[in-house]
């Protein structure tokens, strides 16, 4: 991220919903405060609500007392979240399509899709546990 | 006389279930559990055929919403009969885009012609 005007923080929280709030709104206000309009931030908190859910979800097997953690940088042109889980990880070309004929009632699995549809730049390392969301302004002003 | 429900709104009229939903944010995985045990107990009630779930009240929801409204359609599939949203954000319907949901969840763009397209009229 090379904008000079860049917003950055961390947090440690647990899977709680008033912590997990916390964060998004602290994000959500730093996208406001950078100029970032509406469809960027609903794309953004979007991302950011299924990486948690993820991270509680598969990560932690639902223990919503265990650490996550957060860190997020916020410029005008580029917004970049890491979350990072304590679980095992997992393989991300191992999920299957939600898209997919045979998976379009299927009640799960579209998490990392709508990541991926919304944000610019979605990358999970191995081992999986740790989800980096990167999103740009596709404006050339 | 104030609603047994915390996340929904109920009215049962003509054969059909109608539903408001209260909640701006369907996020929260506890909230989205206790709105799917809310559709139990409504569904368990009444055995209308059709379900009309009205979105106005709504700006984002989960993946995990998604599922919820993907078992619903299901339910009232076995049911032999139909499920329909109204008044959906253009967000949530761009969400429904790109699952590919459209081609599963009927939308339409208000309470009048979803009833419309359960009563035949």
């Amino acid at each position: 991220m090379s904008d000079q005007t860049c917003w950055k923080q961390s947090w440690t929280i647990s899977g709680e919903r008033v912590a997990c709030g916390e964060v998004v709104e602290s994000i959500r206000e730093a996208m406001s405060d950078a100029g970032i309009g509406e469809a960027a931030t609903f794309a953004v908190r979007l991302s950011l609500e299924e990486a948690i859910a993820n991270a509680i979800r598969h990560g932690h097997a639902g223990d919503v007392t265990r650490a996550i953690a957060i860190s997020a940088e916020v410029s005008p042109k580029e917004v970049e979240l890491t979350i990072a889980d304590h679980g095992p990880g997992f393989d991300p070309d191992a999920v299957p399509d939600p898209t997919a004929e045979e998976n379009l009632t299927i009640a799960s699995g579209r998490g990392l899709a709508l990541m991926r549809a919304f944000m610019t730049e979605v990358e999970i390392p191995p081992p999986g546990n740790r989800i980096i969301l990167i999103w740009r302004s596709q404006t050339g002003d | 006389m104030a609603s047994q429900y915390a996340h929904l709104s109920l009215e049962a009229y003509e054969g059909i279930i109608q539903i408001q939903l209260s909640d701006r944010h369907i996020l929260d995985e506890l909230a989205i559990r206790e709105l799917g045990q809310e559709f139990d107990s409504v569904l368990q009630d009444h055995t209308s055929l059709h379900l009309l779930i009205d979105f106005s009240n709504v700006e984002h929801l989960s993946s995990s919403a998604l599922g919820l409204l993907i078992t619903l359609n299901s339910r009232m599939a076995d049911r032999g009969g139909t499920m329909m949203l109204a008044h959906v954000a253009d967000s949530i319907q761009e969400v429904f885009r790109i699952t590919r949901l459209d081609r599963v969840l009927a939308c339409h763009e208000d309470l009048g012609s979803a009833r419309a397209a359960v009563l035949g009229e």
